[in-house]
């Protein structure tokens, strides 16, 4: 697949095998930048996996990723990443946790630290360490920190899952808002339907292929 | 948005301080590491009940099989909170490099084993009725550099062992073998210094150049291990 001017992300015969598991199989595609996807799919579909190689966290068996030109580890300083798991120190206030990661990204602007915990709807004045947060609390304050170096790219990996309804309806409103900032979003989901009418396109896995890209959720239910 | 260039020494600096104040608050690794010197203390001083003279001629080997075994206690728990929530992985795709992560967690450890070290000497003078007849200066010199060549070696190796299903047995299955010509040198040079019989130059000599071996060994390899899978 020629990979176009205008592309930021482009995947080339993409294979990962985790022993004789095939958690990838030739997955190609690209992908435009500023624009918001939803990858869908059972479990074991290979969604997290394909988050994990954008990421630079899992090396390809075969084939290659192109993101703004270069190897996901040579880009790394434009991801932001987000993991099911928060990334974040228990022990440590939310505070405290930014403080940190934002030093590895050569940031020492607290007050950009601060700003951000505003942004995800947290006080930045909590002293609590994040191990007595709530679940939902947690999720936003690892969105937070996958913002830290503003990114050109989120790839978020189930941002949404145990936050409530409001929460996750404000966090999908902060992912519209940035994306019109000019981010470029993956979000690994099993609620779709909270990106319906605001993703740009949804990428249906199954298997360890991409098997469908649409423009609405219920077109691609709606597919075969 | 302040943004500074990334400097190694400013990310160990980071990190270094991170990982003292979480162990200031959970105390994890120090109290494991106080109660099971102090075991080993105790029984082995019931066990062999020796006289002075003879304390001095094995105290060598009993103060540093206390330490080393203490330490992997340490050494287990610094990388066992870095998998907690996958914290490490927030490491990996930040462009921080890898050996600043290396740096700070081995300098963690240098003062945790370091601490334990300081707070268990005394126990030892009293309970084995030790006294320094060699170099103390010498003995200072040769504790520094026989800590290090434990804490570089096990730092590397915990890393190593990190992904594997049982990393606790597995860190001093691959840390003891290699660590060998460094306990030799330790063991045999404190006990030079204590009786005051040979001179302990060679052994420091023997530490100097495997703490410079393995600490360069380590720097080399430790970005591959950090991203392997």
């Amino acid at each position: 697949m020629a990979e176009s001017a205008a592309t930021i992300v482009s995947i080339t015969g993409l294979v990962k095998q985790f022993g004789r598991f095939a958690a990838l199989r030739n997955v190609a595609a690209e992908f435009l930048p500023q624009r918001m996807y939803a990858i869908l799919g059972d479990n074991g579909a290979g969604k997290t996996t394909l988050l994990r190689s954008l990421a630079g966290l899992v090396q390809p068996t075969r084939g290659s990723i192109k993101i703004l030109g270069g190897t996901p580890r040579e880009v790394c300083a434009d991801l932001g990443y987000m993991a099911h798991p928060t990334l974040l120190y228990d022990e440590m206030s939310g505070m405290e946790n930014l403080r940190y990661f934002a030093k590895l990204y050569g940031i020492s602007d607290e007050v950009r630290c601060a700003d951000l915990i505003r942004a995800v709807k947290l006080d930045p004045e909590l002293s609590r360490p994040v191990g007595q947060y709530s679940q939902g609390m947690r999720q936003r304050m690892s969105l937070a920190r996958a913002l830290l170096n503003n990114p050109k790219i989120l790839l978020l990996d189930e941002p949404f899952s145990n936050v409530d309804m409001r929460s996750a309806r404000e966090m999908v409103e902060l992912l519209s808002r940035l994306r019109g900032e000019g981010k470029t979003i993956f979000i690994v989901t099993h609620q779709a339907s909270l990106l319906e009418g605001v993703a740009d396109e949804f990428v249906w896995m199954d298997s360890g292929r991409i098997v469908a890209r649409t423009r609405t959720f219920d077109e691609g239910l709606s597919r075969d | 948005m302040t943004k500074a260039f990334i400097t190694p020494s400013g990310i160990t600096r980071a990190t270094l301080i991170k990982d003292l104040r979480l162990e200031w608050r959970s105390k994890d690794a120090i109290n494991a590491m106080l109660f099971f010197a102090l075991l080993v203390v105790v029984i082995f001083s019931f066990s062999f009940d020796p006289t002075a003279e003879e304390s001095r001629h094995i105290a060598g080997g009993l103060i540093w099989v206390a330490f080393l075994f203490a330490a992997v206690v340490a050494l287990n728990q610094t990388w066992a909170r870095e998998l907690r929530n996958q914290v490490l992985d927030a490491y990996r795709v930040s462009p921080a490099p890898p050996n600043a992560l290396f740096m700070a967690k081995t300098l963690g450890n240098f003062i945790f084993v370091s601490v334990l070290e300081a707070l268990m000497a005394p126990l030892f003078v009293i309970f084995y009725n030790l006294r320094v007849i060699g170099s103390f200066p010498q003995l200072l010199l040769l504790t520094l550099l026989g800590t290090w060549a434990l804490v570089v070696n096990g730092t590397f190796f915990a890393a190593m062992s990190l992904r594997t299903r049982s990393r606790e047995i597995m860190l001093p299955l691959l840390l003891f073998p290699i660590s060998i010509p460094a306990i030799i040198g330790m063991v045999n040079g404190t006990t030079a210094i204590l009786t005051g019989e040979d001179s302990a130059l060679f052994w420091l000599v023997l530490l100097a150049t495997y703490d410079l071996v393995f600490t360069t060994g380590s720097l080399l390899l430790f970005p591959t291990v950090l991203h392997a899978e």
